[in-house]
């Protein structure tokens, strides 16, 4: 979504990478800078940045791909819901290719039958329970608050226009607690993260000030085009050189500091906070949503299903990657027997996965790394 | 993406000529002309284009001072 022109001049890109090699000369300890959302993964990738870094420098990716930390209970309920023969699933593109417990998935179960439509937006699916009124469209919620409020606005527009047979499979995840979970990580020991700009549009600057206040790490809010992602990473460094963390916002273009109210309403209209499974980081109290109890009849678990015991895909070590511990070469499958065309997880899946970013446009450079 | 045009709760988003129906529905303060930011058919909110002018006036102000310093820096140490 990002436009081409002055944020994509590589003039100011190189500019920028001196700031970023000065700067890092000037801090005392090397620096561990986590971007948290996979559309920076793809971007720094496609451009080449994480090769741009001083070796002081590391910059790891973060829990910010929704369809990588859904568990993989999550898809088998998904593809138990599409073999009933009265549901139709209504989902986006990448969690069909997404594997499930003993190497199934939506797209396997559609060619053994299940009626599994990708959509681009929860509209569509709306629109798909509209005109089969006959059986019952469950769109497939994963995502997190930027995605969150557009299910929020097609259930309310179900609940307005009378459209009965519309639901929702929710396995949304919030941001803020796997942002604490990972600082408390010792192991990963984060200095900084790199903000996504897209969700910070609907929570404003201000959500993170939990970051700087609580946990004392820097952090920046940067769009997603080669400049401002350079111009976030110097940011972080200067935090971190004068000792002085703070939420910085690059892009205030888009992000103002209170957020989207209407979409913070809408979300919380619908959902309330509940535990939920990440991949990677386990059970996280209060970081996911569930729908509220007055809205049981828009959800789509309350359909009678048997689901299988889950199994997470052998060998598989997506769960290290969304931690930070290990980068995609680390793990013993990438690009030996694990690729886009034969995911073995759900990191190579979605076009937001950090294996997938790491195969198209790390492999070459980085293939001995681990 | 631009507004194009809106009826009501829905407006029409372009870019490059491509045209796509939008909801306004969680972000109904836009008006035609916006610059727009869009997320799964929803215009999740505004690009506020002065700001984005401001922003990398800012940035390339910072850059010029260190290039004039660096400049400076190695001028020096030729000399
Ligand atoms: S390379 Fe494949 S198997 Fe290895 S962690 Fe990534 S998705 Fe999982």
């Amino acid at each position: 979504m990002t436009d081409a022109g002055p944020f994509h001049d590589p003039g100011r890109v190189a500019a920028l990478a001196a700031r970023i090699e000065r700067l890092a000369g000037l801090l005392p300890r090397p620096a561990t800078l986590m971007e948290v959302c996979g559309t920076h993964t793809h971007a720094i990738g496609e451009a080449g940045l994480r090769r741009l870094l001083p070796t002081n420098v590391r910059l790891v990716a973060g829990p910010g791909c929704p369809v990588c930390v859904t568990p993989v209970d999550y898809l088998d309920h998904a593809i138990a819901l599409a073999m009933r023969p009265d549901v139709t699933i209504g989902t986006f593109g990448d969690l069909v290719r997404v594997p499930a417990s003993r190497r199934d998935s939506l797209e396997r179960a559609s060619a053994r039958g299940a009626d599994v439509r990708i959509v681009y937006s929860p509209r569509d699916a709306l629109a798909l329970a509209r005109a089969l009124p006959q059986r019952t469209v469950v769109f497939l919620a994963v995502g997190f608050e930027t995605t969150m409020p557009t299910i929020a606005a097609a259930l309310t527009e179900a609940e307005a226009t009378g459209v009965a047979n519309f639901r929702v499979l929710c396995g949304a995840k919030l941001l803020e607690p796997p942002l604490r979970a990972l600082v408390a990580d010792p192991e990963l020991r984060v200095d900084g993260f790199l903000l996504p700009g897209h969700v910070s549009v609907i929570l404003g600057a201000d959500f993170y000030r939990f970051l700087t206040a609580d946990c004392g790490v820097a952090a920046v809010i940067a769009g997603f085009a080669p400049v401002e992602i350079q111009q976030g990473i110097a940011e972080l460094l200067e935090q971190l050189v004068a000792r002085r963390p703070r939420v910085a916002n690059l892009y205030p273009r888009a992000v103002s500091a209170g957020g989207n109210r209407t979409a913070q309403a809408l979300l919380a209209r619908w959902f309330v906070p509940v535990d939920t499974r990440w991949r990677g980081l386990g059970s996280i109290p209060a970081s996911g949503l569930a729908l509220r109890p007055e809205f049981a009849h828009r959800d789509a678990a309350q359909l009678a299903v048997s689901l299988p015991e889950p199994l997470e895909p052998k060998g598989c070590r997506c769960g290290d990657v969304l931690r930070g511990s290990i980068s995609p070469p680390g793990c013993p499958l990438f690009a030996r027997g694990c690729n886009p065309d034969h995911p073995i997880g759900a990191c190579m899946v979605s076009s937001e996965g950090t294996c997938a970013a790491w195969y198209r446009h790390e492999r070459p450079v980085r293939a001995a790394d681990a | 993406m631009q507004l194009t045009d809106r009826r009501e709760f829905e407006g029409t988003a372009t870019l490059h000529g491509v045209r796509r129906t939008v909801s306004l529905l969680l972000c109904p303060e836009v008006v035609v002309g916006d610059h727009v930011l869009v997320h799964a058919g929803f215009v999740i909110g505004r690009l506020d284009e002065q700001e984005a002018a401001a922003t990398l006036a800012l940035l390339d102000e910072g850059l010029a001072r260190e290039r004039e310093a660096n400049d400076r820096a190695a001028g020096e140490a030729a000399s």
